[in-house]
């Protein structure tokens, strides 16, 4: 088997009392979607946000492409480019989807204008268009508040920033949960379109026959710890749902 | 499936765009709304007297309301983050008695004096972004504990009583003219321009308002709260200290009591120009409107002859008025 693209390893996290992870694993393999699910509370939340560097674990190791890493901060997982959308989209509801998309690595002018910080708005709204576009995100129009659209736009909005600057994982947290049944299509559609460049998706969601339909791989977390890994061919339903709520009993590692 | 969904469905579109669509409605009227009232206004002020629609009395309307125009536009700023400055009206009163008292003497220039007062405006900025930033106070405390202390320092520095009897370079600086038009509105002018530019065109504009509309988020992309903050409390510092200087270069004097009050007045003028009380959203030219709009209509009421008191209550209603519009703008 080829080397695992981003990997945890016996990760621990507590919050107060509560031990989130209790020495979770967790593989992706680049050019693969995987579907990271469990119950509410199975640690998901936390296994991402450690994987993207939003906070650290107690315990345990994160390798990323062979190597052992130590993701400090966001900056710095997106600089291995691991990009994360999240659940809440945070976007920035006054600026536009292009400002959104360049938010926090903004294109200056250049010379003396961007020292001063002067935005190169033309050639941010071309790039954008044109990330937008390659995904087949259609917007009414680049320069309109992300305010004023609609869910589903807004959420493809959020999904087209992190696939533009994700070049290794994306993590998608229940990336179809405010959309209708087109749109969640065209979602769906997407990553798969980002997997076949060669990018590890991780969706991480509720809904089972959203992951039957578009996961290659599924990982299974219960109580903070990975209980079951399957390959899409051949899993069921019944399966998915055994290992989440433990009523197949399954170890770490493949079923 | 219902007959709507079932025709969005094969549309291939969903429901969210048509929520989209009157969104954009809201938001047509909320831009706009503020407008229509303004010109509203201005029609009736015109029609009913005489003396509003002449030149000097609009550059006396803007010239009447820069001073408050100066602290709005700093506030824009820091209200964007989601923050606020309750310290712009002690600091009208410290650098105008800071400032003036280096004006005094007959050979004094203007430049010292001005570079004095913004220093202090820049140095209350400092302490008000460090409380919030370091200490972990809330804006509100932060600034209501700092406008305390520097109404305190603008009485001890001044012995409590006024600065007069200032230099003529000095003076020019609120009372000048370049031509037929007062420095003070030049200045103005010059201000709105350079914030609406830095806040639609220059990357540290956008951090500001993704700041304001989610702190948690912005950080996640990569933008630097802190350095945004500290930029905002220093603009507003910057150009209320501005503000000190040209309200005491206007009236020949500087009162260690001069501004007290005015923070009120330049945060409703924000709130009207249509800027989110939680941030996130609003703008430069919004708040000019605001800011516009409260002048105007102080001075038509001036012009109709109605009392302060009653004036007093207009401008609160005028507030109520606005807030409502954008409570259903956003609603």
């Amino acid at each position: 088997m080829t080397t695992p693209l981003l990997e945890a390893r016996a990760l621990v996290k507590t919050y107060g009392h509560v031990q989130a992870l209790r020495g979770a694993n967790f593989t992706a393999y680049a050019g693969e979607v995987v579907a990271l699910i469990g119950d509410n509370g199975a640690g998901k939340s936390t296994l991402v946000s450690c994987l993207s560097g939003t906070s650290q674990a107690d315990a345990g190791e994160v390798w990323f492409e062979g190597r052992q890493v130590r993701l400090d901060s966001p900056a710095h997982a997106q600089r291995l480019g691991i990009e994360v959308v999240y659940q809440d989209l945070a976007l920035a509801a006054d600026l536009d989807p292009a400002a959104n998309l360049f938010l926090g690595r903004e294109l200056m002018r250049p010379g003396v204008l961007g020292w001063f910080g002067v935005l190169d708005r033309r050639r941010m709204r071309e790039e954008a268009t044109a990330a937008f576009g390659e995904l087949g995100i259609e917007l009414p129009d680049a320069g309109t508040r992300v305010s004023s659209l609609s869910g589903g736009q807004r959420q493809s909005v959020a999904v087209a920033r992190s696939v533009a600057w994700a070049s290794k994982v994306i993590f998608m947290d229940e990336p179809t949960a405010a959309l209708g049944v087109v749109q969640r299509e065209r979602v769906l559609d997407v990553m798969r379109r980002v997997r076949d460049r060669g990018i590890a998706v991780v969706l991480i969601s509720h809904n089972m026959p959203e992951v039957l339909a578009v996961a290659d791989r599924v990982e299974v977390l219960r109580l903070g710890q990975r209980v079951a890994r399957f390959d899409i061919a051949g899993v069921s339903l019944d399966d998915l749902v055994g290992a989440m709520t433990g009523a197949l009993d399954v170890t770490d590692g493949a079923a | 499936m219902t007959h709507a969904a079932l025709r969005t469905f094969l549309e291939g579109r969903d429901i969210g765009q048509e929520v989209g669509r009157s969104r954009r409605v809201k938001n047509l009227i909320g831009d706009y709304g503020l407008v229509a009232i303004f010109v509203v206004c201005f029609v009736v002020l015109s029609a009913t007297t005489s003396g509003f629609l002449t030149v000097d009395n609009l550059i006396n309307v803007i010239e009447q309301s820069s001073i408050i125009g100066f602290l709005a536009i700093g506030l824009t700023f820091v209200m964007l983050t989601g923050g606020i400055d309750l310290s712009v009206g002690a600091v009208v009163g410290l650098a105008g008695v800071v400032s003036a008292s280096f004006a005094q003497s007959a050979g004094a220039g203007g430049l010292l004096p001005l570079a004095l007062g913004l220093t202090v405006g820049l140095l209350v900025g400092l302490v008000n972004s460090g409380l919030i930033i370091r200490g972990g106070v809330l804006p509100f405390l932060a600034t209501l504990a700092v406008l305390t202390i520097a109404r305190g320092l603008a009485l001890i520095y001044s012995d409590g009583g006024p600065t007069t009897g200032l230099s003529n370079p000095f003076q020019v600086l609120g009372a000048g003219m370049i031509g037929p038009v007062p420095v003070l509105v030049v200045m103005f002018v010059a201000v709105v321009l350079v914030a609406e530019f830095v806040l639609r065109r220059t990357a540290f504009g956008r951090h500001v308002y993704a700041v304001g509309g989610n702190v948690e988020s912005a950080r996640t992309v990569g933008v630097s709260v802190n350095r945004v903050l500290l930029g905002v409390y220093l603009i507003c510092g910057l150009l209320a200290g501005l503000a000190g200087v040209v309200l005491a270069a206007r009236v020949n004097g500087a009162d260690p009591m001069a501004g007290n009050g005015y923070e009120l007045e330049a945060i409703s003028a924000v709130v009207i120009g249509g800027t989110s009380f939680f941030g996130g959203s609003g703008s430069v030219r919004g708040t000019v409107l605001g800011v516009m709009l409260l002048g105007v209509v102080m001075n038509g009421l001036n012009l109709l002859d109605v009392t302060s008191y009653y004036q007093q209550v207009v401008q609160g209603l005028v507030l109520v008025l606005a807030v409502l519009l954008n409570r259903w703008k956003s609603g």
